[in-house]
């Protein structure tokens, strides 16, 4: 139970990340989410897209350098401590949390994108948990 | 004291200097071809006898000796005596292959330390005169150089070695220090130093300095001169020929007296190899007239100036060479260490990346500072900044292992570094030396 996540090379230059963010829009990408980190030299913008084999390839075409990451998506609910008790959930599991962000959807409802050193893992230990994972599918 | 370490060379008509140079060259060529195998086969190819070389003017004759050479020959294959005859080496920084390494007897330590002595005195040096070496100590020339010729003139010679800023401040007014020898960035770095430490020029005694071995402007010496309250000098050498010495600025610091009873200096296109008049541009050509164990001929310095042997107000009569006003081949010096751009490259390629780089060279609170900005490629990446980040240090210390030098890297997208003519612009060098 994992989505595909591209990630793209952006360098820390006026005008870049709004140069790749106007590319998916032509390329008429349906983003679900969309995250960025950044250093003094560049940045990797994280995207979640319904195609995401159609938008790695447009982009790559495009010149930009991308990857494509399994990342797991789980639902939180809009109670106080939901994230603090699925990061405990992976904390025992040994789970190291790369990065995580979160996004809303009026239409597939709040998801935690966590990127883990283990999906299988941690999806085992979120599953016991009673911690739904989604599909790519789930989330359009 | 005399106003000249020599006078009897540095103030000889043009005629007595050329009877000495011929009578040296001569001499030279036949030491030469008799105990360096590897220039031998130069002549020899060129089918040039030493009994063709009958004076200075038939110079052109011989074949020239680059960087290329050097490396081919290391580490003993230009050695011009048994290794037991040698007392000493220095030694340029850089990577094998690049590092020079260059052989001295008793003899040829005693001339390079003349040849710095003449710059001391030049600068109003004299036995009643403390003089401070900062430059460093160890392979590099600088300090072994200015060191041995302070105490031929009888300085009282402090052998600091650069760095500890705060101590060669304390040095200089405790014990008087009149003369100064070190890098130029590092004379202006010892004069920010006492500012910070609330001091002026008049606390200190120093009235010149000696700085060499990396390039600097008119306007360095003009802030330097302020900073310390002295007269700044320039000096010139390298390795390849002794080491700084070759040649020196007198009080009218227009220029350097080159110590041509020992080097012989020649401009040439560094296209075709042709010598050029005196007063043209060109590449400076060194023939050492009277070195033992490291007795390059026509060696290629790739360093551009031009030669003038108008009449100098100081009365010697040595010519002299303008400030290098910049290079034959693409060599950078940066934080005095020779670097060459195809080093960088080879790192690059060696860890994993393309050949599209750019390096930039600039000047940042008197010190060099090194950009290194190089294409990212697609199976380098990563989605994490932790990976990527990992990655430009790795690439970092690769460098600086190579060039002792710590660069900045920068990872950039693909095709962002500006192509001409479908090569990449590799070398900006933003320091304006050449003013
Ligand atoms: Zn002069």
């Amino acid at each position: 139970m994992s989505v595909k996540q591209i990630s793209v090379f952006i360098e820390n230059k006026k005008g870049k990340l709004a140069e790749a963010t106007r590319f998916i829009a032509d390329h008429n990408i349906n983003l679900r989410a969309l995250s960025i980190a950044d250093t003094q030299d560049f940045g990797i913008l994280r995207i979640i897209c319904d195609d995401p084999k159609m938008a790695d390839a447009a982009l790559k075409d495009g010149g930009y350098i991308t990857t494509v990451t399994d990342v797991l998506a789980a639902a939180i609910s809009d109670t106080p401590g939901s994230l603090a008790s699925i990061l405990e959930v992976l904390s025992d599991a040994n789970v190291v949390v790369e990065y995580t962000y979160a996004f809303n959807s009026s239409k597939a409802g709040a998801y935690m994108i966590f990127r883990v050193d283990d999906n299988q893992v941690a999806a085992a230990a979120l599953a016991g948990a009673g911690i739904k994972t989604a599909n790519q599918e789930d989330l359009f | 004291m005399s106003k000249y370490y020599q006078p009897e060379i540095e103030t000889a008509s043009v005629e007595e200097l050329r009877a000495i140079q011929n009578e040296k060259l001569v001499k030279q060529v036949k030491h030469v071809y008799e105990n360096v195998e590897y220039y031998r086969n130069l002549m020899d190819e060129k089918g040039v006898k030493p009994e063709d070389i009958k004076s200075v003017d038939d110079l052109h004759k011989l074949p020239f000796l680059t960087k290329a050479d050097l490396r081919d020959a290391y580490p003993y294959g230009l050695l011009g005596t048994d290794l037991k005859n040698c007392v000493r080496i220095q030694s340029t920084s850089g990577t094998t292959g690049r590092r020079v390494v260059a052989f001295y007897t008793q003899a040829d330590v005693d001339l390079w330390e003349e040849c710095c002595a003449r710059a001391i005195v030049a600068v109003g040096g004299t036995n009643e005169d403390v003089c401070q070496v900062a430059y460093g100590y160890g392979l590099f020339t600088g300090g072994p150089g200015l060191n041995g010729g302070s105490h031929k003139v009888g300085c009282l010679t402090l052998p600091m070695s650069s760095g500890n800023t705060e101590r060669q401040i304390q040095f200089m007014r405790d014990l008087h220090s009149t003369i100064i020898c070190c890098t130029p960035s590092y004379a202006a770095y010892i004069g920010e130093t006492l500012k910070e430490m609330g001091l002026t020029p008049d606390d200190i005694d120093l009235k010149a300095g000696i700085f060499g071995a990396e390039p600097w402007t008119e306007e360095m010496r003009r802030d330097i001169e302020k900073s310390l309250g002295i007269k700044a000098y320039d000096i010139y050498g390298l390795t390849e020929t002794s080491g700084p010495g070759v040649s020196f600025e007198c009080e009218e610091q227009t220029g350097m007296h080159i110590n041509e009873d020992h080097f012989l200096a020649e401009i040439i296109d560094p296209e075709t190899g042709e010598v050029l008049p005196e007063g043209s541009k060109g590449e400076l050509v060194f023939t050492s007239l009277d070195k033992e164990a490291f007795p390059l001929l026509r060696y290629r310095t790739r360093d551009i100036c031009v030669l003038s042997r108008k009449k100098c107000s100081c009365g010697r009569t040595l010519i002299k060479m303008t400030k290098p006003m910049g290079r034959s081949d693409d060599m950078l010096i940066i934080r005095g260490v020779n670097v060459f751009p195809s080093q960088i490259e080879t790192v690059l390629l060696k860890e994993g990346y393309s050949a599209n780089y750019l390096i930039e060279v600039d000047r940042a609170n008197n010190t060099d500072t090194l950009d290194v900005s190089v294409e990212l490629t697609p199976d380098q990446f990563s989605d994490t900044v932790k990976d990527l980040a990992a990655k430009e240090k790795a690439l970092a210390n690769a460098i600086k292992t190579m060039l002792g030098i710590n660069p900045k890297v920068h990872l950039v997208a693909p095709k962002t570094i500006t192509r001409s003519e479908g090569k990449a612009v590799r070398v900006i060098d933003k320091r304006k030396l050449h003013d």
